[in-house]
């Protein structure tokens, strides 16, 4: 050891020079203006997604979806004449990762707001601050009930379908449809999966539920689960699993023979995604599907395949453009369906644009927008859910086909399912929304 | 020759000279966490609580020469302490912390022992097993501990009599940094007393020191239960400044970055801990701003910051094999040799 | 009964995995004293090379050579340019430098390849055997897995306690300096166990891709289960890799068949503690044990 002088130099140094190190690399804080990152010329937002880790698969290509309809609406101006700016930070969906790039970009990139931070027991760390701090925390990538709290978290807004609503609507059509057969539930162990199973047992007669198996996030095998599943003779399989566990699961089923009747959440049914999994083993169908052909799912948005809908012409078109290193598929639809959202809540803000006027926008006009959602948003200012409902859809030659109609509901046990008459939009002409 | 007699003053006792040189530190960050802004204070105060996890481990695998590769799974046990006492419980700051420390030392006791009768790489597999398996707890008592969401608190707010315009994180970091100090003087004295000696002899020399009557068993586990509670106090600052206790803020990756920070600071000295923690703290950020100053395809920039950090790890090792705090060491004491030597003549 | 039966015998072929990245860590051990934690990294990285070449040519058989020859290569590259220099620093060095160059690989993979995970061809059939009218969870292909691990971990063995060049590597191990006196190439020796071993680790990563898909992250639990498995067995001894590998795919097998999968963490966890506190050393070992 070296002598005691040298070592209290050497803290003594150490502690300084850490310091010195932040106070040089740190900048100004918060300019005190009253719209941080607003400009006449740019707003930019901050977001937090999964780039790297576990976690990337698929939602790291829903940002840089959202990003290029920014760049598409740039290109044709902008929003009064403001373009818009999203800075992508990653966080390994690691929450303390999480919270220390939020604050960055609240207090040292000052950003107007924060867009489709994903993640739920990521983004949950940050409503607190997000709230406190009163930055508008837009449309959260996650179907956790827990953003639809209009009155205690007056500036965060869900966006896609929860949970529970999911469960609550497959759940409705296994009841009509596949009376008196057992059922099955294959769940991830968290948020998504237990609000799944919370909706399928709101609507499913409990004598007919005969299994249900939790997995981890991170495990290699489903092989315990579903040898359960399969001892327990059940007819229907509800699968409330990630595109990954969905491909395992079906892999699994292969081997020993077992062929449920799939009903899958939207979260891990993409084609593309389980179908690209799945592909080899598939030999002979060409999209590698074979495996998950005829499984029964719902969607909130035009199916991703469906090349006639002028939603996803536009949205293709625009993914040729400027996101074309990445497969078109369902992840990209969605970063680019919440951005298109973005824009219109934007612009119905007005061209004074202020935090607040932000939030009033969406709290005002957000349930009378339409887009390419096949329902109405709850918005209201103490809803603040998002998406209410979805359409019940089957994976038919590889792709998605949606029937039967939009069904919308609320998340609490006795909210009745209605079906929705919603007349389809038509995208504007030139693709970026007005404020109306 | 001044210099050399102002340091001959210095105070005798270990105790005192410590007190002193904690009491400048802290001087020290009090003035720069004024210098601050709100988000460099936040990631003082993170450097703070690494420091105190990596002042633990670094004595644990630098004089005792036991390599723990679990103690980001010490560090939640002291997260979840702080998160229960203070979220469900409505303690206060400083006992919630106190209480954090003894919980997680009680829980080091019987790993602490556990380890002392493994080597090498086997406690690094134990522990290993020890950091994967222990934040499982959570998931499976998800009604105490939350589940994959965790427990969230809410944040310290500081006194009145610093005015309203006192920021929460300036306050966060004063806390963190007491924290942090407290670790230092204890530890620094730790290491410089007979305990201190007990552990090196049994690292270099474990028979030898064994046949000089030192308790071999009993000094590798308080030497772990010592780090054990460092982590505790580390983990328990961290619940307070990210206002999260949270199975996915513990995963493995914690527990290979502190080994990291600790080498790569410097094995084995206080001075290395401080060093580590701020590798912890400013690398990512570095090699991230360094990646998105290039425009590239969205795989390759998302990617590029873990490259930099990749290279930047085989390349310190491959260059200051000692860390950091050997480097420092080196240049300090070729400067003080090359002015006793110009003092000569 | 059915789902004893079944649990078995998935714990069987995932046990299988398991062994082999034992083995691979337990050679670098024997043939080094480093452990490496870049092992499962670089037998993605192989693995992902293999996927390539065989997008490319259909033949799964050139695609298998091609990830054990790069492994090959992957192996001798790694140890004489990264490695070399921190063989005589303290260990925990070349436990930083292996994280360095796991990072590096994970990074650079997802640079290449991108993040999404894919498929990844298996050997033959996955469809379970048919017994009595029940399909099992076992199918061809995972006996192809067990048998290939089989072989390869009595070739390992037969290598290191019949074959010269086995004995100047583990001399080589124990005590360089000596070794080195008698004639034995120290250096040549650590670059062929860290070649030979990431042989090994590219073979269990084109065995396991199909079950487990191929991305950057994808391999990681495997290695973590293989590490606990290797140190079970002790890390000296090949044998031990085999059983030790087997005896962690059964228990949490088991384990999360009959309680859950939250708890397979911990019941990793016990049973490693379990084993060591009776043997510090591993199974396979004859260590003393040390009283508090």
């Amino acid at each position: 050891m070296a002598s005691p002088r040298i070592r209290s130099i050497g803290v003594l140094t150490a502690a300084a020079l850490a310091a010195a190190a932040l106070a040089a690399c740190g900048s100004s804080s918060s300019s005190g203006s009253s719209a941080p990152g607003v400009t006449k010329t740019s707003i930019t937002f901050g977001t937090h997604q999964p780039l790297t880790g576990p976690a990337a698969p698929g939602y790291s290509e829903i940002a840089p979806g959202s990003q290029a309809f920014f760049d598409y609406v740039n290109a044709h101006g902008g929003v009064f004449g403001r373009k818009i700016h999203l800075t992508i930070k990653d966080d390994g969906y690691n929450p303390t990762n999480t919270v220390n790039v939020v604050h960055q970009l609240v207090l040292q990139s000052n950003v107007f707001g924060i867009f489709e931070g994903l993640g739920t027991p990521t983004h949950t760390k940050v409503v607190g601050f997000l709230n406190a701090s009163k930055v508008p925390d837009m449309f959260v990538a996650s179907g956790c009930p827990c953003w639809d709290k209009g009155t205690t978290q007056p500036y965060t807004f869900g966006w896609q379908p929860n949970y529970t609503i999911e469960g609550k609507i497959l759940g409705q059509y296994i009841k009509q449809h596949f009376a008196g057969k057992k059922v099955a539930v294959l769940y991830q162990d968290d948020d998504f999966g237990q609000g799944g199973l919370a909706g399928i047992q709101d609507e499913v007669p409990a004598s007919q539920i005969v299994a249900k198996q939790a997995y981890q996030s991170g495990v290699t095998t489903l092989a315990p689960q579903i040898t359960a599943i399969k001892a327990s003779k059940a007819d229907v399989l509800v699968d409330f699993t990630v595109p990954i566990y969905t491909a395992i699961g079906q892999l699994t089923s292969f081997t020993l023979g077992y062929k449920p009747q799939l009903v899958v959440s939207n979260v891990g049914i993409d084609p593309t995604t389980v179908g690209g999994l799945l592909k080899t083993i598939s030999k002979g169908k060409a999209s590698g599907t074979g495996l998950i052909e005829g499984a029964i799912t719902d969607g909130y948005l035009p199916s991703p395949t469906d090349t006639s809908n002028p939603w996803i012409q536009l949205f293709m078109k625009i993914h040729a453009q400027y996101d074309a290193k990445a497969p078109f598929d369902g992840n990209v639809e969605y970063g680019m369906a919440n951005a298109y959202t973005l824009v219109q809540a934007l612009q119905a803000a007005g061209k004074n644009l202020t935090r607040q006027a932000l939030i009033n926008a969406v709290n005002t006009h957000g349930a009378s927008w339409t887009g390419p959602g096949l329902v109405k948003y709850r918005y209201s200012s103490s809803d603040h859910g998002g998406f209410d409902g979805a359409e019940m859809g089957q994976l038919r030659n590889g792709k998605i086909v949606l029937f039967g109609g939009a069904k919308s509901t609320d998340p609490s046990t006795s909210g009745a399912i209605t079906p929705v008459t919603l007349s389809p939009a038509v995208p504007p002409a030139n693709g970026v929304p007005s404020g109306q | 020759m001044s210099a050399l007699a102002a340091r001959a003053k210095l105070p005798r006792s270990t105790m005192l000279r410590s007190l002193a040189l904690v009491v400048l530190v802290g001087v020290v960050l009090l003035i720069v966490s004024y210098q601050l802004g709100p988000f460099d204070d936040l990631q003082l105060a993170n450097g703070a609580f690494y420091f105190a996890v990596l002042a633990g481990l670094t004595m644990l695998a630098g004089l005792s020469g036991q390599i723990s590769l679990g103690h980001g799974a010490l560090m939640a046990v002291g997260a979840y302490t702080v998160a229960l006492l203070i979220g469900n419980e409505g303690w206060a700051v400083v006992p919630a912390l106190a209480a954090a420390t003894l919980v997680t030392a009680i829980v080091g006791v019987p790993v602490g022992v556990a380890a002392s009768r493994l080597r090498g790489p086997y406690l690094a597999g134990a522990t290993l097993a020890f950091a994967v398996g222990l934040p499982a707890v959570a998931d499976k008592f998800s009604g105490t501990f939350g589940g994959e969401n965790g427990l969230s608190i809410n944040p310290p707010t500081p006194p009145s009599f610093l005015g309203a315009s006192f920021s929460i994180e300036q306050w966060e970091a004063w806390i963190a940094c007491a924290g942090a100090l407290v670790v230092l003087f204890v530890l620094w004295n730790l290491t410089q007393s007979g305990l201190g000696r007990s552990m090196r002899a049994v690292r270099d020399e474990e028979i030898a020191a064994a046949l000089c009557g030192l308790r071999v068993g009993r000094t590798q586990a308080f030497a772990f239960t010592v780090s054990a509670a460092c982590a505790g106090l580390g983990g328990g600052l961290l619940a307070l400044v990210l206002q999260l206790a949270q199975p996915g803020a513990f995963p493995l990756q914690l527990s290979l970055s502190l080994l990291t920070g600790i080498v790569v600071g410097g094995l084995g000295s206080l001075a290395g801990a401080a060093w580590g923690a701020a590798v912890l703290v400013l690398l990512p950020r570095w090699t991230n701003d360094l990646a998105h100053s290039f425009s590239l395809s969205n795989n390759v920039s998302s990617n590029l910051p873990l490259a930099i950090y990749g290279v930047v790890l085989i390349g310190a090792m491959l260059v200051w094999p000692s860390g950091i705090q050997g480097g420092v060491r080196a240049l300090v004491g070729w400067a003080l040799r090359a002015r006793s030597s110009r003092e000569k003549d | 009964m059915t789902k004893f039966i079944d649990l078995t015998l998935n714990g069987i072929s995932t046990g299988a995995i398991y062994a082999a990245v034992a083995l691979s860590l337990v050679l670098i051990w024997r043939a080094t004293r480093i452990v490496n934690f870049a092992q499962g990294a670089m037998l993605m990285f192989t693995t992902f090379i293999a996927s390539a070449v065989i997008n490319s040519t259909g033949s799964y058989v050139l695609g298998l050579l091609v990830a054990l020859a790069s492994g090959l290569v992957l192996g001798a590259v790694v140890e004489r340019v990264v490695m070399r220099p921190v063989e005589s620093a303290p260990p925990l060095n070349a436990v930083i430098v292996a994280l360095g160059v796991y990072t590096l690989l994970v990074a650079v993979a997802g640079m290449i390849w991108g993040n999404t995970p894919r498929s990844f061809p298996a050997a033959f059939s996955l469809r379970g055997y048919e017994v009595g009218g029940t399909r099992l969870l076992f199918s061809p292909n995972d006996s192809f897995i067990v048998l290939v691990v089989i072989a390869a971990a009595l070739g390992l063995a037969l290598l290191f306690q019949r074959t010269s060049l086995g004995l100047r590597m583990r001399a080589a191990a124990f005590q360089p300096e000596v070794a080195r006196m008698l004639g034995v190439r120290v250096g040549q020796m650590f670059t062929v166990g860290w070649a030979l071993a990431a042989v090994a680790g590219s073979l269990a990563g084109v065995l396991v891709a199909p079950s487990v898909f191929l991305g950057p992250n994808d391999f990681d639990p495997i290695l973590i289960i293989g590490f606990v498995a290797a140190v079970l067995g002790g890390l000296d001894s090949p044998p031990g890799a085999v059983v030790g590998g087997l005896l962690a795919g059964l228990a949490l097998s088991y384990v999360s068949g009959y309680e859950g999968s939250s708890l397979v963490p911990l019941a990793a966890l016990v049973l490693l503690v379990a084993v060591l506190m009776v043997r510090p050393g591993g199974l396979f070992s004859a260590s003393k044990e040390r009283r508090v």
